[in-house]
Parts: structure tokens; sequence; C-alpha cells
């Protein structure tokens, strides 16, 4: 549509011949290309495709060897951080085992063959005498600049939470991240009723449903306390009707 | 090109050529991850450690890359690395990983990474370019201490981490969001133009680094 080679004959000082005829290289119009020069020497496109077909086999190789060796490393390290958590919310239960929902049901052990990969899963705590203290939840929905992920522990003969900590947040250094760091902020979770209401700090009546939030960061805060308040009303049925002293 | 000596190679990219005050290739990391003194610093290392392996494997298979496909062979090369060093601090120092966040990944399209192989790596033989990457690399660290230290001095009052303005000190929480960035790399830059207006101001001839002074001076 637009172009030089559209412009009418005779605009660049120089009338075309005719299709196909090349015109003498000072007639162009100004933009076009210049002329080839001697071309280069030419590489077979299917060396280019070899080159980056081998590079891209070697460079596969080299990932693949190292991710065998850092994923057990990195699930490990994963493992580890989500029992410390686990223990730390239910204020260090004796031993702790892993429930998956299955069927609208909290079960142990799964059928035979049965995928784990896809489900929902609580984690119990149990006592010296094997009685459960209770079970601790994960839980992520967004905050204020991503996804908060965090963990909290709850028993639901006493409807009570027994205490928060943030797994993973990326809301704002200083202010929002106080979430994670400030202990008092999880401390205060411990012993609260559900559902949850966050009041400002110092504001509370006394009610043993209400938290203090973070002055300063009360949307990362509000955040926390809906995520546990939504976490809980989806699962705390299911939470109270698993058969408390079944277990030996 | 003006030839080098394998020296200036190694040297001009820590402080009279920096990638980022000289440069201003880079920024987006210098701005993003500067928060605290160990985020730069990791920062500064795992760029230093792909820079290095990138314009090694770039320099020894310069003869097999065909002009063609080069940039995209030089990304698959900086790509592997990034991976690599991904997955490694991932597994052996899990802490900073997570506060690094999603920045390892976007090492792949540092301009500073890919300028060095395009501009150096490309057509010189492996030592030089490996001097030139540790030049380069060593002073990207720099910048990035330069940066974080400041950052973290008046955004927490700590330096590493250790306390050091003491308890008193009221932290200026702008300097480790996203502006105190920009402000630190503000000052940085004027400081770093006035040292040059006065390394190039007239009849002060500087006989360092050799021989490079009249082409600087008369840009």
């Amino acid at each position: 549509m637009s172009g030089h080679s559209h412009a009418p004959p005779g605009a660049a000082g120089a009338p075309r011949t005719g299709a196909g005829a090349t015109p003498p290289a000072d007639a162009r119009p100004p933009g076009a290309a210049p002329p080839a020069g001697p071309p280069p020497p030419q590489v077979a496109a299917s060396r280019l495709v070899a080159t980056l077909a081998g590079f891209g086999a070697i460079a596969g190789l080299l990932i693949v060897l190292v991710y065998q060796w850092t994923h057990p490393r990195i699930e490990a390290h994963r493992a580890a951080v989500l029992q410390g958590a686990i223990r730390e919310v239910l204020a260090e239960p004796d031993r702790t085992t892993t429930l998956f929902v299955y069927r609208g049901r909290l079960v142990e052990k799964l059928p035979a063959g049965v995928d784990s990969a896809g489900l929902d899963r609580v984690y119990l705590g149990l006592d010296q005498a094997g009685r459960p203290v209770g079970f601790a939840l994960t839980a992520a929905e967004p905050g204020f600049s991503d996804v908060i992920t965090l963990i909290f522990g709850y028993d639901p003969r006493t409807g009570r939470v027994l205490g928060m900590k943030v797994l993973d947040s990326r809301e704002t250094p200083g202010l929002g991240d106080r979430i994670e760091k400030d202990s008092t902020f999880g401390a205060g979770f411990a012993g609260a009723l559900a559902p949850l209401v966050g009041v400002k700090r110092g504001a509370g009546t006394g009610d043993r449903h209400q938290v203090d939030m973070i002055t300063g960061a009360t949307i990362s805060s509000r955040a926390v306390i809906g995520i546990i308040n939504h976490r809980l009303e989806r699962v705390a049925p299911l939470l109270a009707s698993y058969p408390a002293g079944v277990r030996p | 090109m003006r030839a080098t000596t394998p020296t200036q190679d190694l040297t001009r990219g820590i402080w009279r050529e920096n990638a980022v005050f000289v440069q201003l290739l880079g920024l987006c990391p210098t701005l993003a991850v500067t928060n605290t003194v160990a985020n730069g610093l990791a920062m500064g290392l795992a760029t230093f450690f792909v820079l290095v392996g990138s314009s090694l494997f770039v320099a020894s298979l310069r003869r097999l890359i065909p002009n063609e496909v080069r940039i995209s062979a030089y990304i698959l090369i900086i790509a592997t690395f990034v991976t690599l060093v991904d997955m490694m601090l991932q597994a052996m120092v899990p802490d900073i990983h997570k506060a690094l966040g999603a920045f390892i990944a976007l090492i792949v399209v540092n301009c500073i990474i890919l300028g060095r192989q395009e501009a150096f790596a490309a057509k010189n033989p492996v030592g030089r370019a490996v001097l030139d990457a540790v030049g380069t690399g060593a002073g990207f660290i720099v910048t990035m201490v330069m940066m974080s230290s400041v950052r973290e001095l008046l955004g927490y009052g700590t330096l590493l981490g250790y306390p050091v303005l003491g308890r008193h000190w009221e932290p200026w929480a702008v300097m480790i969001l996203p502006p105190g960035g920009f402000f630190t790399l503000g000052f940085w830059l004027l400081g770093f133009g006035w040292w040059r207006a006065r390394r190039q101001a007239p009849r002060k001839v500087r006989r360092w680094p050799h021989g490079a002074v009249s082409g600087k001076a008369a840009v």
C-alpha cells in the first residue's frame, strides 16, 4: 500500500523503464534500501538450526542435572519450614499427622490408587497421650501487593485460633510486611475466638473475637484476618466432625 | 576499537566504565533489590557468576556461533546459567532466594550481561573475555553495595542486619521503598558526574588510566 515503489514515475527524477528493471542507484527515492554490495558469506539455514538445537540440548542436559541435585534439597527445606510452622502454631505438639480432605471427610490414609497431590489437607497435632490438640491449616489469598500465604492453628472443640504465622508475603517493606515480622501481631491471634474481628490496637472491648491490627498495615492485617475466617468457614464443619477420641 | 591491555580489561569495568553509574545499564536490579546490603550483595554475586560463566562460554564458542543467530545463542547460554543459579540459591540459601524473588529470573534480560557478550566476549579470546566479565561483575557488586548500604543505613538504621545508628534512629521508611532507590541512584549519579567533570577539567591532563585521557576528553 505505501512505499516508494508506488511513487509516480519521474517523482525521483528517473522514470522506471518497466517491471523488473533496476533503476539507477542515484535515482532511488530516499529511504530505499541501498544497493546490495557483495553478498555476505551465506550460512546454510540447517547450520543455524543445528547450532541452536545443539546449544539447547546441552543447556537442557545441564539444567536437568542440576535440578536432580537441588530438587531434594529444595523439597526438604520446604518441608522443614512447613513442619516448623505447624509446630509453632499448635504450640509444640508431641507429634503431627497429615489428614486429607477426601470425599467430604478427613482421612489419614487415602484409598490405594488415589493421588494426594491435588487434595486439600490439614495437619493434626497430637499430645503425648495421642489426643488431638488442634488442627494446623494453610491458606492463601491476595493481600495488599501479592498473595499472602499463612498457616494457623485451630481447635474445633473451643472454636479458638491457637496461633498464626505468615509463611510467604510480599507486602510493603516497613509497613505491610510487619504482619510477618511483628511478633506481637502473630501472638495476638492465640486464643481468639473464630470468626475473628480486627480492631485498632488498644481499642478492643475485651471481646474474645477481637484481634489487634497493625497501625500502618491495616489492609494487610485485615487480609490476614479475612484469610483465616474464609478458610474456617469452609472447613470448620469438617474439622468439628472429625472423630476426636477414636485415635488411641 | 582501541586496543586494550589485559589489566585494563579487568579494571575498567570496576570503576571508570562502571556498568551502572557510567553506562547506566542494569538499572532494574539496582533499583529493585538494593533495600538491604544482604540482598544487594546476593544479587551482585549472582549476576557476577552469570556474567563470568556466560562470557567464558560465549568467548569459547564464538567461532561456532553463526552471526545470524548469535543473540539467540547468547540468550540461551545466559538463561541456562541463570536457571542454574536460581536452583542452586534455592537449594543452598533459601532465605536469600526468597528475598530476591522474581529478580533472579530477570538476570536473563540484564543488559549488562548481554551487552558484555555482544561488545566484548564475542570478539575476544577467552582469557580476555573472562577478565572483562570479572571486572564488570565486580563493578556491579560494588554498585549494589554502594546503593544498598545507603538505603539500609537510612531505612533500617542497620548494616548487614547489625544496628549501626542506635535505637533512637527513626528509620526513613521511604529509603527501603521504591522511591528510595531512585533517590539513592540520583545522588550517586550526581557524585559520579561531579567526579567525571572534575577529571575532564581543562589543563588538568591525568595520565591514568594510561593513554585513555585524550580519547575520553574529546567526547
